[in-house]
């Protein structure tokens, strides 16, 4: 009897990292992008590396409960050394330059996760502004290397393998992004629903328990910091080897800010609203700009108020689709319903 | 029998107040050792500063005969040393099942573990299965903790601390705020541990400290005031001058 209860949980466990259909649609959606819309490869490509980006904050926001103003750091150290290499020569393979790029922003991630282990959400804050405005700084005063305020100019990217030379169309450029998207997605969903990224919402959920079963909780942040980290300077990277460009304004606060406002359109914690975020963002962006060109930023501001008026908890929507909202309705509306519990995903 | 956890010399300081104040206690091993004594004694910062949730002023900790006063507080539950809290501290996101699992992971040194998936270690799973059943949460194990009725989530909050598998457990009045019929239930958990784990107990309830403990130290204004056996402590005046608030000198 033990033995079959034992097999049912295993598989209760294990069916939670299966993959749903919706998963599915979406990333067949992504896909036939490529084929469907290539008049609009080069806005796609934008959407591509910001959904990483994205997906980035999400892994530290959303899985262990840091809050960042700062991950361009991150993201504008990886769009410089990409540039650096291509420019110089140091690394003339696109992927490996990536790769080397997106380890060098891990680097940095490491050495500060330490500023974000202890404080409040405010301190963070802070820290991580702190950081990127440093960065920024930096690069502004060694214009011999980065070009300073004039942007990192003559960057020629070569093919990628040898054999793929980016186009002005961008369509190499999106196949390229849109396939480092996804293998870093696949990594991320592995290391979510790993016992290291269950540890990872406990220690979110409660520290103090977390370390009172033996869990350590600083190296489970440090960790997890670094990685995204990493991938944060990958997304970088992508900016820089399609745009073959870097400038000043990849450690812009904008850039931070914006980040979150993606994540925050999109949900976080499930991995996918840092993609969707990043198409509605970037979409609403680009038809709000073609309408009113001198207030798109009215707009967006107009509709970050509504969503956050509207609440927080769209996972369940996104994830559990209407039944998750018949539910919440028909609990509200039933007669002599209790009141309303916290919904999940609500907690902090 | 072995001393298994020893104070010597405890102090915490808050500001200008002394919290715990000098507190040298030996507890052995498989002791049911109860610490009781009136609202505000310290008894609860005792806790805290045996499991290094907080740093002692002064003073060491020994456990098993090694220095642990200034080890992290994960470092001491991979020791052996685990704790229930007063007020529940449960991961109210996650499941009675998921929470189990994350204790025995973590024991197992599985914990960190990046590249496989949840529920893949089969060891993990019989183990969660296991202590599930023994705390009769089997029937909401896939429920979110935080939507549980306040006597499972007390069940799963010592369920969490035995899945540690400790040598010493501390007990954080561990049926406070039960109503009086579930009581039993966590009792009889309590009750059931094996005899080599230790426990040091903190509870109001003189029926259940009297029920349970082999021996009790009484804590005042944050010093011990009595260590005995339960019917020395019981006939001790100065213990019945404490809890009735009479004055020594009457």
């Amino acid at each position: 009897m033990p033995t079959a209860l034992v097999a049912e949980v295993a598989g209760r466990l294990a069916r939670r990292a299966r993959w749903r259909p919706l998963e599915y649609a979406f990333w067949l959606a992504a896909l036939a992008s490529v084929f469907l819309l290539p008049g609009r490869h080069l806005i796609l490509t934008e959407i591509a590396w910001l959904a990483l980006f994205a997906l980035s904050l999400d892994l530290i926001l959303g899985y262990a409960g840091i809050i960042s103003l700062g991950h361009a750091a991150f993201f504008g150290l990886g769009s410089y050394l990409a540039a650096l290499f291509a420019k110089h020569g140091i690394i003339n393979e696109p992927v490996l330059a990536l790769v080397v790029s997106g380890l060098g922003a891990a680097v940095l991630g490491f050495a500060t996760s330490f500023l974000v282990l202890r404080g409040s959400d405010l301190t963070r804050l802070m820290v991580t502004l702190g950081v990127a405005l440093i960065m920024r700084e930096i690069a502004n005063q060694i214009p011999d290397i980065t070009g300073g305020a004039d942007g990192l100019q003559g960057v020629v990217v070569a093919p990628i393998l040898g054999m793929f030379q980016f186009d002005i169309f961008g369509h190499v450029a999106y196949a390229y992004c849109l396939i480092v998207l996804f293998i870093l997605f696949l990594l991320a969903r592995r290391v979510v629903y790993s016992p290291f990224g269950l540890s990872l919402r406990s220690v979110k959920g409660n520290p103090l328990r977390a370390s009172s079963i033996g869990i350590s909780t600083n190296a489970r942040l440090v960790a997890i910091y670094t990685f995204a980290a990493f991938y944060a300077g990958i997304a970088g990277a992508l900016l820089a080897q399609t745009t073959a460009f870097a400038s000043l304004d990849v450690f812009s606060f904008e850039r931070s800010a914006d980040l979150l406002l993606v994540l925050i359109i999109g949900g976080t914690g499930y991995l996918y609203g840092g993609l969707i975020g990043a198409v509605i963002f970037k979409l609403m962006q680009d038809w709000i700009a073609n309408l009113t060109p001198q207030y798109w930023q009215f707009w967006i501001g107009l509709v970050l108020v509504l969503i956050v008026l509207v609440g927080r908890d769209r996972i369940g929507l996104w994830t559990g689709g209407v039944r998750a909202l018949a539910e919440r309705l028909m609990r509200r509306f039933a007669p002599g319903a209790a009141p309303v519990p916290v919904p999940p995903g609500e907690g902090r | 029998m072995p001393v298994v956890l020893e104070t010597v010399g405890l102090e915490k300081h808050f500001g200008g107040i002394a919290a715990v104040a000098g507190v040298s206690l030996k507890i052995e091993k498989g002791a049911r050792h109860a610490l009781i004594g009136p609202n505000g004694a310290g008894k609860t910062t005792v806790i805290n500063l045996l499991t290094g949730v907080l740093r002692p002023s002064a003073g060491r900790i020994l456990l098993e005969g090694e220095d642990i006063t200034s080890l992290e507080a994960y470092k001491r539950v991979r020791r052996g040393l685990a704790r229930t809290f007063q007020i529940n501290q449960l991961f109210l996101d996650l499941t009675p099942l998921e929470t189990i699992g994350l204790a025995i992971s973590e024991r197992l040194g599985a914990g960190a573990q990046w590249w496989r998936l949840v529920g893949t270690n089969p060891l993990v799973v019989e183990e969660i299965v296991e202590i599930l059943a023994r705390f009769h949460l089997t029937d909401v194990m896939y429920e979110r903790t935080g939507n549980l009725p306040y006597g499972k989530q007390r069940l799963l909050e010592i369920a969490l601390a035995i899945a540690c598998r400790p040598h010493v457990l501390l007990l954080d009045e561990p049926a406070a705020g039960v109503p009086e019929d579930e009581r039993h239930e966590i009792l009889a958990t309590v009750a059931a541990l094996p005899a080599d784990v230790t426990v040091l107990l903190i509870e109001h309830d003189m029926d259940i400290v009297f029920s349970f403990a082999d021996r009790i130290s009484v804590l005042v204004n944050g010093a011990l005031f009595v260590d005995g056996a339960p019917e020395e402590v019981a006939r001790d005046p100065r213990v019945k001058a404490v809890y009735l608030g009479e004055s020594l000198d009457a």
